[in-house]
């Protein structure tokens, strides 16, 4: 019997997905046979995807079947890039999409992370419009909204989708599996631009210097400049722990966050609404966080219907020292952006902070004060960080600094 | 004659048509308000009360009975309606009994036909049923699209359907209108029973025009049926059916409103477009379908009219629960209600006096004395296709195939700001193209696209740019837009291979012909 390997997915259900089968035969050269929702369209199409695919793959003799229900050529790519591998997991070469320009732009240390939108890793779907909804990150996800079964063919779709799609200036993210296994996802996501990688249920700062040091050897193999950020995840008792020591074990870490759902488990009690359980957990990591000198970021709020109840866990989580939060709905985009918008009073004060302190940079004082004041240089930075949100937040106008949004 | 070898011209749309349609000559559309009508309305023979019974009995035992009491005979027209939707049982008995009376070649001339309406195929096939002449949906648009009918489709609007049966240019033989509650005289409204739809607007035209009338129900009452939306004065038999359609399947116990992202993003756009236009003023009127996108978007109108403390005169339903809670809490005056689509619809039309039924007449027909349909100040639609002259296609999709039926769709256009909320690719499918598939409604009546990645207004409308220039609304030139789901999609999709056939007319609201529909090449 050939070699045969099957990817995607099929039935009446599916859409903008496909289902391709290869099995590799020894003589004969390619044929395909093609069911598709859009043949009268794109059937040309996919046939010269296939066949280029095939090609770049180095494979001369298949027979491939197409159950296709409107997947996108990067889906297409994926699937068969799958399959084959599936077929033979001793074919190295790749059937790389060519990257969009819209794929190149960069990210910075300390950019607003308020919210990150999560994007299962097989789900094509969710992906293509989901910059559009305006977070400031997206979450390219191998791990947990991946059946344990299409690990391998997730990774496809996500390289792809890193390649392809218009994040429209979203941080891009990809969450890779538990250590050490997700170790094995980095050289699939590394080479295509993820401005962050995210670490999940980190409990050891092995972890992170573990990733951080084959996120560096894959970036010099590839002669790319671009850093890669990284962002533990703490899920457990243990992580809590030691979250300093995860913050800081290496200097590509930009934001430290949580997972709650498998640290209640670990502690042996269940998620409340309240959250009073984790309430020393949360605390810890902003407080580790903020040690450390990165962005304490808290975990999703996954009741998607509720919008009141999300603007509450918000507001909690801004009270207590965070700088965003997770989304697993692009609803929830906009309620996050509100809840992390700051106060009236709040801007009112960090107005006042930065004119001071532009004052005397210009006149050359080394001491920020406010009448008979003297601010502290963290509180100048954090009131700088409130005024660039309140910009972005558009409750201040950009030039506020000539009189702009002045209440007189 | 061979099947559709008619002669094709060129119309003013630049479209392909037939210039004769099942026998009868065809005129090509001309242009938006450029055909004039001539003649005299149609009219049914002189009744007598001398052949009806005085006691007002007009009851017979079954379908069949009405049938061929009712003169059926071979070629005829039977029309039937659909507010019973896609829980419909009456046209499918109505043509199983045509069945067995022997009756051949007949036209079918529903008001609008679902999936439930799928046995009709088998009677196609069995020559009960020459012909379709109403909406073909699912699997009735696929067999019309393979060439599996005998006669031509023809795809009117509600309002060109009212039109051709008033004009005289389709007659009707043998009207069978479903009535959720009826008496033996006939009168009969959709407000109470099993059934319960709210009105039956659609058969109006029916019990006016029709040579002989049914009225089939599974609720028959003592005379008076009230209030008597069809009159039994126009009725020659009314019969009864154990149900006469699946309740679940007629209006939803809650309409769902869209659980897509992109499409409720869709739907705000759509409706801070309609603020910022200065449409959403005080005694302003809309008109939203019950299409998921369409009743996000009325559910944040109606949020932005709270804020804003607005009311609307009326709105035009399709309602629904939501338009229902509008009525309500005093954000509208008025719902002029062509079809309700869930349970608090149907409660609201029987208990508000300010939640009104309407018909075709009213609203769409467009050879009369003026119609409700351009006196609204916005509208919103769907559309499977949009072309970058903002020309629209409602009926096929860009394979080719008949999906779906006109509706009230030609006929909404003519309000004074037509929508069309509509994502910018399905699947892989884009729905901006280069030329629409099918021609249904010309650009010059479509006024704005709101797609999820942007906003683009007709060039004509100088107005509605400049209403909005200042806005931060994402207002972009349809061909950007098409041009970035290119890119996404992998390309200009390719064209369907047709064949020769004509195996449908799309008729424009006045009666004209603004495109045809060929039929499809077999797959290789």
């Amino acid at each position: 019997m050939n070699p045969t390997g099957q990817a995607g997915r099929r039935g009446d259900k599916v859409r903008s997905d496909c289902w391709i089968s290869v099995e590799l035969t020894s003589s004969g050269g390619v044929s395909i046979s093609l069911k598709s929702r859009v043949e009268a369209m794109y059937g040309a199409a996919i046939r010269e995807t296939v066949e280029k695919g095939l090609a770049a793959l180095g494979i001369e003799h298949a027979t491939v079947k197409i159950d296709d229900a409107g997947a996108l050529p990067f889906v297409i790519a994926a699937r068969l890039e799958a399959a084959v591998k599936r077929a033979n997991p001793e074919v190295d070469a790749e059937f790389l999409p060519a990257a969009q320009p819209w794929s190149t732009y960069g990210t910075t240390r300390d950019r607003f992370r308020r919210s990150r939108l999560y994007l299962p890793g097989d789900q094509s779907k969710l992906m293509v419009n989901a910059g559009l909804h305006g977070p400031d990150a997206v979450i390219l996800d191998l791990e947990d909204s991946v059946a344990p079964a299409e690990k391998d063919a997730a990774r496809y779709v996500v390289r792809n989708a890193l390649r392809t799609i218009d994040f429209q200036g979203a941080e891009r993210m990809v969450r890779i599996n538990q250590i050490p296994a997700g170790l094995d996802d980095l050289p699939y996501v590394v080479p295509h631009n993820p401005h962050v990688i995210l670490i999940p249920k980190c409990e050891d700062p092995g972890h992170v210097t573990a990733v951080d040091e084959r996120v560096r050897t894959i970036l010099e193999e590839r002669k790319i400049s671009s850093p890669v950020y990284l962002m533990p995840i703490v899920e457990s008792a243990l992580g809590c722990w030691r979250a300093y020591e995860i913050a800081t074990a290496s200097d590509l870490v930009v934001a430290l966050t949580i997972g709650l759902e498998d640290y209640t488990a670990d502690i042996g009690t269940q998620r409340t609404n309240e959250g009073r359980e984790s309430f020393w957990a949360r605390s810890q990591v902003v407080n580790a966080a903020r040690a450390a000198g990165v962005q304490p970021i808290d975990t999703v709020f996954s009741d998607v219907t509720d919008m009141d109840g999300l603007m509450e866990s918000v507001l909690e989580a801004k009270a207590l020292g965070f700088d965003g939060k997770g989304c697993i709905h692009p609803r929830q985009i906009e309620v996050i952006h509100r809840g992390f918008t700051p106060a009236e009073a709040e801007i009112e004060k960090a107005r006042r902070i930065v004119v001071a302190f532009d004052e005397a940079e210009t006149r050359g004082l080394g001491v920020v004060s406010l009448g008979s004041k003297m601010i502290d240089p963290p509180v100048v930075k954090r009131a700088l960080r409130t005024v660039t949100l309140a910009v972005r937040s558009g409750v201040l106008p950009e030039n506020w600094r000539e009189g702009g949004g002045e209440d007189a | 004659m061979p099947k559709g070898s008619t002669e094709l011209v060129k119309n003013a749309a630049g479209r392909m048509v037939p210039t004769e349609i099942n026998g009868k000559d065809a005129t090509p559309y001309k242009g938006v308000g450029a055909h004039r009508p001539t003649g005299n309305r149609a009219a049914p023979a002189i009744a007598t009360v001398i052949d009806y019974p005085d006691c007002g009995d007009k009851t017979v035992p079954d379908i069949k009975t009405a049938l061929k009491e009712a003169g059926v005979r071979d070629g005829m027209t039977i029309s039937t309606h659909h507010h019973l939707r896609n829980g419909d049982f009456v046209a499918n008995a109505v043509f199983d009994a045509a069945a067995e009376l022997g009756v051949k070649d007949l036209m079918w001339f529903p008001s609008a036909s679902f999936p439930c309406h799928a046995p009709i195929i088998d009677h196609m096939k069995n020559g009960v049923v020459h012909h379709i002449e109403g909406s073909m949906n699912g699997p009735l648009g696929a067999f019309c699209s393979a060439g599996g009918m005998q006669g031509m489709g023809v795809l009117r609007s509600h309002g060109g359907r009212y039109q051709a049966v008033q004009d005289g240019d389709v007659h009707v033989d043998i009207a069978v209108i479903a009535a959720p509650t009826a008496d033996p005289f006939g009168n009969a409204h959709g407000l109470t029973g099993p059934a319960a739809c709210g009105l039956l607007g659609f058969a109006l035209a029916d019990s006016q025009y029709a040579d002989r009338v049914i009225v089939v129900t599974d609720n028959l009452i003592e005379f008076p049926c009230i209030p008597w939306q069809i009159q039994g004065n126009n009725v020659d038999f009314v019969t009864t059916m154990d149900a006469i359609g699946d309740a679940s399947k007629i209006v939803s116990g809650t309409t769902q409103i869209t659980k897509s992202p992109d499409r409720m993003r869709i739907a705000e756009m759509t409706a801070h477009f309609v603020r910022e236009a200065g449409i959403m003023e005080n005694g302003f009127s809309f008109q939203g379908g019950a299409g998921g996108t369409s009743l996000a978007f009325a559910i944040y109108l109606m949020e932005m009219m709270r804020e804003a403390g607005v009311k609307a005169r009326f709105v035009r339903g399709g309602s629904t629960q939501y338009l229902t809670a509008m009525l309500e809490e005093g954000l509208t005056d008025y719902i002029l209600d062509g079809q309700t689509f869930d349970l608090e619809g149907v409660r609201s039309m029987r208990e508000n006096p300010n939640h009104v039924n309407t018909s075709p007449f009213t609203s769409y027909n467009y050879h009369g004395k003026g119609n409700f349909a351009s006196m609204l100040d916005c509208v919103v639609l769907g559309a499977t296709e949009v072309d970058v002259n903002f020309n629209a296609n409602v009926v096929t999709h860009s394979d080719g195939k008949l999906l779906h039926g006109i509706g009230g769709w030609q006929n909404c256009l003519f309000s004074k700001c037509t929508i069309l909320p509509i994502p910018s690719f399905r699947d892989r499918i884009p729905v901006l193209v280069d030329e629409v598939t099918t021609l249904c409604g010309p650009g010059e009546l479509i006024d704005v696209i709101v797609t999820e990645r942007g906003i683009a207004i007709n060039p004509r409308r100088e107005d509605l740019l400049s209403a909005v220039s200042g806005s931060d609304l994402p207002i972009r030139t349809i061909e950007e837009i098409k041009a970035e789901v290119e890119t996404i999609v992998g390309g200009v999709p390719a064209k369907p291979s047709f064949g020769e056939r004509v195996v449908a007319a799309i008729k424009w609201v006045d009666g004209t012909v603004i495109d045809s529909v060929r039929q499809l090449e077999p797959a290789k």
